[in-house]
């Protein structure tokens, strides 16, 4: 690989038209396929954890409810954050070996064996 | 034993003295193939997911994560468990929207992807501009907590001994640095981080065990100790300001995934899958520490006291080495103070070769050089301002000594979240967007929430302000995330709808595919 200068479009590069790659079926499905997953996921993450710092900023009460001897609500919401961050992450990488990496792989391989690099 | 220390000095250096020996032994030997930007930068490329993934924990498990939250929690009970599910949580923005992207359009720096289909000279003078921002903000605060633990640890407690030790641990890692590069730093960092996490876990487990495995338990030693039920729930720490905490919540939480240290980390794998493995690895390494300082900032409350804590030389910061005193005596102390050395200085080398990073290659290679620098010009130029850094460093960290850690760590979040995430998020996102609105948003995001700080009761005005006997804050809110963040988000938007020069269809097209299928991404250097 070159040594240190920035990489534009050169033209050691063959032109590969990016914008036809991009109508194609196999990019739009790949494409959907990946902003169907993340945007939501993110979106409903946000909105889970946000309702938690308000419930934490504003009902204490609810918040200090013992639970099981001193464990509260509080304690018990903000593990439950911690429980939902490791499904989140471990659904995706799921859904992503599955559904995603398969597609790429093949819309890299065409395109590489262009002399795409 | 002195009123002004813990534990014994001596065992204290000799064991740090001991964790710096093996690490510069490892340093120099992965030097040996460190000739191009890509090794000096991107460590060749060459590290797997899992050991990427230990080494972003040790850039992300900071001072501010263990000595600040375990003593946030200590002292404001709940309150500082809240900013554990923050630093947390913020890790799915970065898994589920930003690393894999991320990997397959750039190569060094954070830069490369916002210039993709932008014009490059404006869009990487202003992105290197905000990642020295940042990088400086998140320097400082690492800095500063050195100061306040060599009080502690080494029993050093004027200020002009304090400033010796700060450069001492700068001038330590501007060697790591010049001579390492990123391989150096990565394995400084998954050293620490191993260290860290096992400490950390022997700690927790013996803190649980002293209450018979009864987390209930702990927490009402926890309010025995302290006198003070309040402790368990939120409130005791922003209970009169919710709003400030929705602030900082929506900071750190939008923050990780636009810190220029943690995305420089995602190009030291070979492909966009290995940066999707190194998150999850830094996911669950960072989450399973989190739980532990919940039971650490607990049982330093139950077994220490807020009282000793507050009293103690190093204030909320001494909680954890506290807590390992009383657990182990001289010896876990030492231990436990090497690994937050090590943390501050494994911390510090990552921010300082970002920082280089962003200067040498956008700025001086991309602008001043217009992308053709004369070989080895461009590493030349990073080792040169990784030496400028570190002298701010130790001088920044000499004036800001003292200064609460976790705070100012939460100021550099807000800082990423407002100027560099809208530019990420639209350029990853939204074909329309273009130079105007990434200059709009990076440059109001910055300028928006240092404005904000700067009048903020966080400078001014407040009890525990930076300038004391002053007051010229006239923003209610000690974090600008609130206001900053979804003001840039819209500057973006409007930016970019009131240009009328339209960018590149064909580059729009070509980072899209490239993005998502990861071709023509460079892979691993192989020597």
């Amino acid at each position: 690989m070159g040594d240190e200068a920035l990489e534009t479009t050169t033209a050691t590069r063959p032109a590969v038209d990016f914008a036809a790659v991009e109508q194609t079926e196999q990019f739009k499905t790949l494409k959907r396929r990946h902003r169907g997953f993340v945007l939501p996921v993110t979106a409903a993450a946000l909105v889970w954890y946000l309702a938690y710092v308000v419930l934490a900023g504003w009902a204490h009460d609810f918040m200090a409810t013992p639970v099981w001897g001193s464990v509260n609500v509080g304690i018990i919401l903000g593990l439950a954050q911690v429980v939902t961050t490791f499904a989140i992450t471990m659904i995706y990488v799921g859904y992503a070996n599955r559904k995603l990496d398969p597609v790429a792989e093949e819309i890299r391989g065409e395109l590489e064996a262009e002399g795409v690099r | 034993m002195p009123a002004t220390t813990v534990g014994e000095p001596w065992l204290n250096i000799a064991i740090f003295g001991v964790f710096v020996l093996i690490t510069m032994v490892i340093v120099f030997r992965a030097s040996r193939n460190n000739r191009t930007a890509t090794d000096y930068y991107a460590a060749g490329r060459s590290f797997t997911g899992p050991q990427n993934g230990s080494a972003i924990a040790g850039d992300y498990l900071s001072a501010a994560s263990f000595l600040g939250i375990c003593g946030a929690i200590a002292l404001n009970g709940y309150d500082g468990f809240l900013y554990s599910i923050g630093f947390l949580v913020a890790w799915l923005v970065a898994l589920l929207l930003v690393a894999e992207l991320l990997r397959n359009t750039g190569r060094f720096t954070m830069a490369d992807v916002l210039s993709f289909r932008l014009r490059q000279r404006p869009v990487r003078i202003a992105a290197a501009i905000t990642t020295l921002v940042v990088c400086f903000f998140y320097l400082l605060a690492q800095m500063a907590g050195a100061g306040g633990l060599v009080a502690l640890l080494l029993g050093i407690t004027d200020k002009g001994g304090q400033a010796i030790v700060i450069a001492v641990v700068g001038a330590l890692m501007i060697l790591y640095v010049l001579v390492g590069g990123m391989k150096g730093t990565t394995w400084v960092q998954i050293i620490k981080a191993t260290l860290l996490i096992i400490g950390a876990g022997v700690m927790t487990i013996w803190v649980l065990a002293m209450f018979g495995f009864n987390f209930s338990g702990l927490l009402d030693g926890a309010v025995a100790t302290s006198g003070d039920p309040a402790i368990l729930a939120p409130g005791l720490q922003y209970g009169s300001n919710p709003i400030d905490f929705l602030s900082l919540g929506l900071a750190l939480i939008l923050g990780t995934a636009a810190l220029p240290h943690v995305l420089m980390r995602f190009y030291t794998v070979p492909t966009a899958k290995e940066a999707r493995r190194s998150v999850v690895w830094a996911i669950w390494l960072i989450g399973i520490f989190y739980v532990f300082t919940l039971v650490l900032g607990y049982g330093a409350a139950a077994i220490v006291g807020p009282e000793a804590i507050a009293s103690a030389p190093g204030a909320a910061n001494s909680a954890a080495p506290l807590l390992a005193f009383a657990l182990g005596g001289s010896a876990l102390l030492g231990i436990i103070s090497a690994v937050a050395f090590a943390t501050i200085l494994a911390v510090v080398a990552g921010l300082t070769i970002t920082a280089a990073a962003s200067f040498s290659h956008d700025i001086y290679a991309s602008v001043v050089k217009r992308g053709e620098p004369r070989p080895g010009q461009e590493v030349k130029v990073a080792r040169w301002t990784v030496v400028v850094i570190g002298i701010v460093a130790i001088l920044g960290g000499i004036v800001a000594n003292g200064q609460n850690v976790a705070f100012l760590v939460a100021l550099a979040f807000a800082v990423a979240a407002s100027a560099n995430l809208p530019t990420i998020i639209y350029s990853l996102f939204w074909k329309r967007f273009n130079t105007s609105g990434a200059m709009w948003s990076m440059i109001g995001g910055l300028a928006s929430s240092v404005i904000l700080i700067v009048f903020s009761p966080a400078v001014s005005g407040g009890a525990t302000s930076m300038i004391q006997g002053v007051d010229f804050h006239w923003f209610a809110l000690a974090n600008p995330g609130i206001v900053s963040i979804p003001l840039a988000f819209l500057l973006g938007w409007v930016g970019t709808y009131f240009s009328r020069r339209p960018e590149d269809p064909q580059k729009a097209a070509e980072m899209d595919v490239r993005s998502l299928t990861g071709v023509g991404a460079e892979k691993a250097v192989r020597h």
